[in-house]
């Protein structure tokens, strides 16, 4: 592989834009077909097949046998809370190499002391979601427990492709919230994305285990085809 | 280091920045019960330093031998593993499934 080649790979995944590379396994003829470039590249059939499914494999045309690289964006979680949870959480998520993002508009939790090395937003969500974009790549769970700063964020990702959604709070919380969304024009199977009460039941008690709880959660959506029970 | 997929190509892109000589090895195609899906991948240099995996560390060994040629000399190669014989001494996956790896220098 060109190093030229490895570079706009991984500059690709920085940009959080799907793309492709296209290996001739007999002659080791190589080439990289970014997302905008599919529809006119002389594989985009199975370009585009491989891409859906977010799969990487093998495709066979006119007798020559060419490896599909799959590289889709990285995993996006983006939190709202920079609270204790969020603090347990961000580590633990950047092994499982998701990007955090968090979102609090309360200075006094999202300061750089808690939140070492993760991108913090002291914003209000609306305010900020759109310019960072939730993408169908994205994770968002809401954690201040305040509906005035959850709702907006969680208005923004159900109008989203995101495939997780979560919200922290117990079940008479939940039931609050969804009259709220429903009185704000949310139709039921729109409410339905919503994990709430957020993660899965493990019985989590400290905030580390609710995170572990609720990036089980998210992995499990993420992994929903591989599921043997799904 | 953590070995996470985005960790894995960037350090490539790194150590061949730095003017080491580095393979590639990606998993093309898997049979059975395979420890690691199609397009995973191990990063190795010519001093056998890697990062990632194409397996659960059975044929690793293997792979990064076949990787110093290839930094050597070029050429990509394929290369297959099967379930391990042990009465044959051959490098397999005790797993019981087969993998194909392919291994490209970073020019």
């Amino acid at each position: 592989m060109r190093l030229s080649l490895l570079s706009d790979l991984n500059a690709e995944r920085a940009a959080r834009r799907a793309a492709v590379l296209v290996t001739d396994t007999a002659s080791g003829e190589q080439r990289l077909v970014r997302e905008a470039e599919v529809e006119t590249d002389p594989l985009a059939q199975e370009l585009r097949d491989n891409l859906r499914r977010g799969k990487s494999g093998i495709v066979e045309r006119d007798g020559r046998q060419f490896f599909l690289t799959v590289q889709t964006p990285p995993v996006r979680v983006v939190v709202i809370g920079a609270v204790h949870i969020s603090q347990a959480l961000a580590p633990m998520a950047k092994g499982l190499d998701l990007d955090v993002t968090i979102i609090d508009p309360r200075t006094a939790f999202a300061t750089p002391e808690r939140f070492p090395d993760v991108p913090l937003l002291p914003e209000w969500p609306d305010a900020v979601l759109p310019e960072i974009g939730i993408d169908r790549y994205t994770a968002l769970i809401a954690l201040t427990h305040d509906p005035k700063i959850d709702d907006p964020a969680l208005k923004a990702a159900l109008r989203s492709e995101c495939f997780y959604i979560g919200a922290l709070g117990s079940r008479k919380t939940h039931e609050r919230r969804v009259q709220r969304l429903s009185e704000a024009g949310f139709a039921e199977a729109d409410l339905a994305r919503i994990h709430a009460p957020i993660g899965l039941d493990i019985g989590a008690v400290s905030p580390a285990e609710i995170a572990v709880s609720i990036l089980a959660e998210i992995v499990a959506t993420l992994r929903k085809d591989r599921r043997r029970s799904a | 280091m953590l070995s996470t997929d985005t960790d894995i190509l960037r350090t490539a892109e790194a150590w061949r920045r730095e003017g080491r000589g580095v393979a590639i090895a990606t998993v093309v195609e898997t049979w059975g019960s395979a420890p690691r899906p199609v397009g995973s991948h191990l990063v190795i240099d010519e001093d056998t330093n890697f990062l990632g995996s194409v397996s659960g560390g059975c044929v690793e060994g293997a792979v990064i031998t076949e990787a110093l040629d290839v930094i050597a000399d070029g050429k990509p190669r394929m290369i297959e593993f099967g379930v391990a014989d042990e009465t044959a001494w051959q490098v397999g996956l005790s797993c019981g499934g087969r993998i194909r790896v392919y291994v490209e220098r970073v020019d």
